[in-house]
């Protein structure tokens, strides 16, 4: 199959637009395709790479092979009554909410952004606004199509191939290629969400206010200013429910499977969002913000603000950005309060400061989310003060028996993973049963000795 | 792996003793640990440690052997992979003599001109088969006009300058960056007998100005800056201008 063999040596960096490697990528459209490429011989490996949404550099290998896996995108079966979807692996969110969103069924789980696909969600195990009550994606997968490194393809299900299944959910792609996957669905009667909006004057008051009301919805997420001086930590607490049928007084616009407009080419040359301009829009964002019960809002606004704008990675200029993620026991509030704090004196300003409490933890070995506080921060770079910052506040992180998101990583300390991750040996030793040659390696991996061979 | 600072897991110093190299490593790991691996002409002479680093090997490394390069090259490369490599192997000579002894003239040429391109091409072979990496090559702003004084050290220079400007352009679609550093006068113990030129500079800053262009793509660096549109002046005079510098 000439098609198969096809491959185009280029570069590729992950959404942050930082550290590229050039690897030969190949957009096979066939599972056979596939395990066609998987047996050519590739001295650095090969990983699989979805719609490149991933903020570091899990999605690429430098001077290796990389395998484009969008060109898999059927939707090979929806039980409309039983609630379940079956895609291939390529296949968008996006796509699964224009097929399911209009007869009553919603994603069980979404992160930040529709246009990933599924077997990327898998891989990184990521969660949405509703982790406190329904957990991480992998945990709504009833059963999933490993094709591993023997070029055999695999069914995995938790309750048949526990082991081998939760290695693969937040596996980084390192146990193969996640081909097909089948997803129970959440039942949700319109394409509205009822949303409840508050402000809080402080941090504390921000951990008060979700500890004391996310539970009573199914979606909670604050938005923290951590830009003005004296005010850090003060939030805008959203929260809200899929609403009734029949609740919205016209039906909510469904969300499509492409973004209307793109930012253009020439945004990235000029660095548009520094500091100045940061520190206003945090302001702003907050002025703005209006407190309010009984809010409908469609999907896209509540879940997905920034899909609006394509490649809105652009804002940041040719220096990229990065994001920085982390998530720590429940009663370690103070971490959060330092990382502001932090963050603030090296002038380091998040454009977006997310925080979130999360639920109970998956059983995946490599998974992000364990009950917790997370905050999620964009850093725009070039920045002289992150490394050093970051790294002071990853001791922080690790000391109070946290971790930071690998998913999104693109500047850990490698010495840190496994204090961060203890089972980490554990999903080692599922992987060299399945991947016994390590055929399946990615920068990421490389960079933080993840598989535990030399980078 | 660089990281997305441009921060690297593991160094090769190819100078291993060289003040502006051993510099460039220490700001390096005061930023973020890494393994490092000096190289040069008596292994025992490197230094044993680096503060922040993971690991230190030390291998032997002669710049003027280069039919040996292969193997070295292989062996470090065996070890794991490589994000910076840092050329700065070097040697000032005498000018004087060299004047007189061609043997001298052609040892700096040889070991700073032809032994960085033996070094450079090495290198870059390895670096595009990863897919991406940094290389660092220390030069001068001697190679930007022949000057009375040191024109045979100069002149290899003014190779190395060519050869790496190139290298750019060729590096780049191989996903590797090459950082093009022209420092002016260095005040080091290589140059401790010599008297400082005007804008003379030192090793730290020349790290710092390396450090702060890691991760930026290809990039041209002089050390003080303001040596970029005073050397563009100076390369407009008639050479006559320069016969008593």
């Amino acid at each position: 199959m000439a098609n198969a063999a096809h491959r185009e040596r280029r570069s590729l960096s992950g959404w942050g637009r930082t550290a590229p490697s050039v690897a030969d990528v190949a957009r096979p459209t066939s599972v056979g395709a596939i395990a066609e490429l998987l047996t050519a011989p590739a001295p650095r490996g090969v990983i699989a790479r979805g719609l490149g949404r991933s903020y570091g550099d899990v999605a690429q290998n430098g001077g290796g092979m990389v395998v484009d896996l969008t060109g898999l995108d059927s939707i090979l079966d929806f039980n409309t009554s039983a609630g379940t979807v079956t895609v291939a692996g390529g296949c968008s969110l996006a796509a699964i909410i224009e097929l399911v969103a209009p007869v009553g069924w919603f994603l069980p789980v979404t992160p930040g952004t529709r246009f990933v696909t599924v077997g990327g969600a898998i891989a990184c195990d990521v969660h949405g606004k509703n982790h406190h009550r329904d957990g991480s994606f992998g945990s709504h997968v009833a059963a999933l199509t490993l094709l591993t490194a023997s070029g055999d393809l695999r069914t995995l299900s938790p309750e048949e191939t526990p082991r081998e299944f939760w290695a693969t959910v937040g596996g980084l792609g390192l146990t193969g290629f996640v081909v097909e996957a089948t997803l129970k669905l959440l039942p949700a009667e319109s394409t509205a969400i009822r949303v409840d909006t508050e402000r809080t004057a402080d941090l504390d008051a921000t951990f008060e206010k979700l500890r004391a009301t996310d539970q009573s919805y199914r979606y909670s997420v604050a938005w923290l200013d951590c830009a003005t001086r004296g005010r850090l930590g003060r939030g805008i607490v959203i929260q809200g429910d899929h609403a009734a049928a029949g609740e919205a007084d016209t039906p909510s616009a469904l969300p499509s499977q492409h973004p209307r407009i793109s930012a253009p080419g020439w945004l990235s040359l000029a660095p548009v969002l520094r500091s100045p301009l940061i520190g206003l829009l945090n302001d702003v964002h907050f002025r703005r913000a209006r407190p309010g019960t009984g809010r409908i809002e469609a999907i896209e606004p509540f879940f997905y603000p920034l899909d609006a704008l394509g490649d809105w990675n652009r804002v940041y200029g040719r220096g990229g950005f990065l994001q920085y993620q982390f998530a720590v026991p429940l009663d370690r509030e103070d971490v959060v309060h330092s990382a502001l704090g932090l963050l603030y004196d090296a002038g380091l300003r998040s454009t977006l400061a997310v925080l979130k409490r999360f639920g109970p933890e998956s059983q995946a070995p490599l998974s992000f989310p364990f009950p917790g506080w997370t905050l999620a921060l964009d850093i725009a770079l070039p920045a002289p003060a992150a490394a050093r910052t970051l790294s002071s506040l990853d001791d922080l992180v690790a000391e109070a028996g946290g971790r930071v998101y690998l998913a999104k990583d693109s500047r850990l300390r490698r010495e840190l993973v496994e204090v961060m991750n203890p089972r980490l040996p554990e999903w080692q030793a599922v992987r060299r049963e399945l991947d016994p040659d390590g055929l399946f390696q990615h920068d990421l991996g490389r960079r933080l000795g993840l598989t535990g061979s030399s980078s | 792996m660089s990281d997305a600072f441009g921060l690297p897991s593991r160094i090769l110093l190819l100078g291993g003793a060289s003040e502006i190299g051993g510099a460039i490593v220490a700001r390096i790991l005061a930023e973020k640990s890494a393994d490092v691996v000096l190289a040069g002409r008596h292994p025992d002479a490197l230094p044993t440690g680096f503060h922040g680093a993971r690991s230190v090997e030390r291998v032997e490394f002669d710049a003027c052997a280069t039919d040996t390069h292969e193997a070295f090259f292989d062996r470090v490369f065996a070890g794991g992979d490589i994000d910076l490599v840092v050329l700065a192997f070097g040697i000032l000579g005498d000018q004087a003599e060299a004047e007189s002894d061609p043997a001298a003239a052609v040892l700096v040429a040889t070991t700073n001109y032809v032994g960085a391109v033996s070094a450079l091409t090495h290198a870059q072979q390895r670096l595009a088969k990863q897919g991406r990496g940094t290389v660092v090559v220390l030069s001068s702003v001697a190679g930007q006009k022949a000057r009375r004084s040191n024109y045979i050290y100069g002149s290899s220079k003014a190779g190395l300058d060519a050869f790496t400007e190139g290298l750019q352009l060729a590096a780049e679609a191989t996903g590797v960056n090459v950082i093009h550093v022209r420092p002016g006068f260095v005040k080091t113990q290589m140059t401790a007998h010599l008297k400082p030129a005007p804008f003379s500079t030192t090793a730290d800053a020349v790290a710092d100005a390396v450090v702060a262009s890691l991760g930026k793509g290809n990039r041209s660096v002089w050390v003080p800056a303001i040596l970029r549109p005073v050397m563009w002046l100076i390369r407009a005079l008639p050479p006559r201008a320069l016969r008593s510098l």
